[in-house]
């Protein structure tokens, strides 16, 4: 072998190597939570990789010890209505900044995307105030309504930006007809902008799904919490005994619907990151 | 009608639309976003508790409490050191993962899949699962470090105030990196191919063409991942909370101005360290935003 084939080896071999290790990065984790949460008693402690005995006692004691099925219904039922909310207020508000001419829609535009530069502890007291004076303390309402500050500005600036690279001539037939602004976004932009709006609203979905602060400020008892807190305070007799079996049983139920949700549409959703962060 | 005066009509009418269908969006960030922010910076100028009860205007003084607090200033230093050791990192490996997406080989889309991976799971449970494998006695990293000689006996990651910040910012790495790379990638598919080619036909080596070409072509978009980014970093609270609960060690401003808002039911006073935040976010907005020389098309 002479030295360029071998460099040329080498360099193959390299890049293997290089693919392996950012494999291994990536999976590795989750594949672990797997493992673990398919172990009990002292197994869990083993170091052995592959579960060779696999238990499901994890699984059960979940929605045994918690109200894990309530917790996971209160978190579909957030985010959904969140998304729905949020996607049927930004698509006439992005008709409006992406179609229509008219003074202050820059500062505007700029605006909303500087409430989604928010720090989330920077509402934490004024939201908590409004919570309580709307007497939404402890139920699901003040989730969907306090989600909404973090999933509106970008579904607004999403969509405006989707509205605005679509052809003028669309709706110009269609003003020329008469027909009225709301026909036009029904008919017309509804269905070309339907790919965008579940890019978005999944976007959305995930998001309030995931979200953590105000879903531990703003309830109080087991059966009003969603998922992620719920898992963050799973405890065991003491402090120091976490069950941590069934943590990872809670976190691969959890998590499993997400990467397939994501991995169903990961093309869809990097375009729909790449527009709210380049085309901005 | 005269031209003229239609078109003005033309124009008021198109004005009343778009305020038509702004208005409820408008109307609902005004409720969530902007009287929740106003209520906490006059929250910050009083002495108001959890429990309620009539609240007095005290001035600047909880400013004045927080600048003489070293807990705070602990907090303000952890937090922009997060900011930085993960931005960078995240960056340098997203970089790394980019380019090697870029490339094609067989099973490059299953690969790619991958990566998206540590993505999707949430915050709170990326936390949790790291927090199991750095556990101090029954945690695979210690077991397998102390297994190959690294290692002479368990560290107690989380815990320890010599390791909690750069452990927290390894698992903040390892969630946000494929955000980092996607973009990248997005990034490194826009340079045309036959730029690469020129590089080469005329001698430049990898090194050079990645200096050369690559770098100045991705910079938008690595402007665009490291602002995102650091926005994330600078408000960090789920994955700090979550892992090492109000350790000093580890604890940002975010964690700060919770543990007096909730836990020491000081109100005002937390509310204090989130305007503060709050003013800094806003700062290194308007620094990004300046020197990126971004939106300005927008």
């Amino acid at each position: 072998m002479n030295r360029r084939a071998l460099r040329r080896w080498a360099a193959a071999a390299g890049f293997r190597v290089l693919i392996a290790a950012i494999l291994f990065y990536a999976l590795f984790p989750f594949y672990w939570a797997v493992v673990s949460s398919l172990r009990a008693g002292s197994a869990l402690f083993g170091t052995s990789l592959l579960p060779l005995h696999p238990v499901w006692g994890n699984y059960a004691a979940v929605f045994r010890a918690e109200p894990f099925a309530r917790n996971i219904l209160n978190s579909v039922l957030v985010a959904t209505l969140v998304v729905l909310i949020s996607l049927t207020l930004s698509l006439g508000a992005a008709y409006a900044l992406g179609r229509l001419r008219f003074v202050g829609r820059r500062m505007l535009l700029m605006s909303i995307l500087g409430v989604s530069m928010f720090p989330q502890i920077a509402v934490l007291s004024g939201m908590f105030a409004l919570i309580r004076r709307l007497g939404l303390y402890n139920t699901p309402w003040a989730l969907v309504l306090s989600y909404l500050i973090f999933t509106l500005p970008f579904t607004v600036w999403v969509l405006t930006a989707f509205m605005r690279d679509l052809p003028r001539e669309l709706e110009e037939a269609a003003i020329m007809d008469g027909a009225r602004p709301l026909t036009i976004i029904r008919r017309i932009f509804l269905p070309l902008l339907a790919p965008a709006m579940a890019t978005t609203g999944l976007l959305a979905f995930i998001a309030s799904w995931n979200e953590f602060l105000f879903a531990l400020t703003f309830t109080l008892t087991n059966s009003e919490r969603t998922v992620p807190v719920a898992i963050a305070l799973i405890s065991g007799a003491s402090a120091y005994e976490l069950p941590w079996g069934r943590i990872m049983a809670a976190s691969v139920i959890v998590t499993l619907p997400l990467i397939a949700l994501v991995l169903a549409f990961q093309n869809r959703i990097v375009a729909g990151l790449t527009a709210g962060a380049i085309k901005g | 009608m005269p031209p003229r005066r239609a078109v003005a009509t033309l124009a008021r009418r198109r004005r009343l639309t778009a305020a038509a269908f702004l208005a409820p969006m408008l109307a609902v960030l005004a409720v969530v976003a902007v009287w929740p922010v106003l209520h906490t910076i006059w929250f910050a100028f009083t002495n108001a508790e959890l429990g309620g009860g009539p609240a007095d205007f005290i001035g600047a003084r909880n400013f004045i409490s927080l600048l003489a607090d070293p807990q705070w200033w602990r907090s303000v230093a952890n937090t922009l050191i997060f900011a930085a050791l993960s931005v960078s990192v995240e960056a340098a490996l997203g970089m790394v993962i980019a380019l090697a997406l870029n490339r094609r080989f067989r099973g490059c889309g299953l690969v790619r899949a991958a990566v998206i991976v540590p993505w999707a799971v949430p915050t709170v449970v990326s936390a949790k699962l790291w927090a199991w494998m750095l556990n101090d006695v029954f945690g695979i990293v210690n077991a397998v470090l102390v297994g190959a000689g690294l290692l002479a006996k368990p560290v107690a990651w989380v815990a320890s105030p010599r390791t909690a910040l750069v452990s927290v910012v390894l698992v903040d790495a390892w969630k946000t990196t494929p955000f980092v790379a996607l973009l990248l990638l997005a990034g490194l598919q826009m340079i045309p191919a036959d730029l690469y080619e020129a590089a080469r036909m005329d001698g430049a080596g990898p090194g050079r063409i990645f200096l050369a070409v690559t770098l100045p072509l991705l910079r938008p978009a690595l402007l665009v991942a490291l602002i995102f980014r650091t926005l994330d970093a600078l408000r960090v609270f789920d994955v700090i909370y979550v892992m090492a609960g109000d350790n000093p060690a580890s604890m940002s401003m975010s964690v700060f101005a919770r543990q007096q808002l909730v836990e020491f039911q000081d109100v005002g006073y937390g509310s204090a360290a989130a305007t503060l935040l709050f003013v800094l976010v806003a700062i290194v907005t308007v620094i990004y935003v300046r020197a990126g020389g971004l939106w300005q098309e927008a």
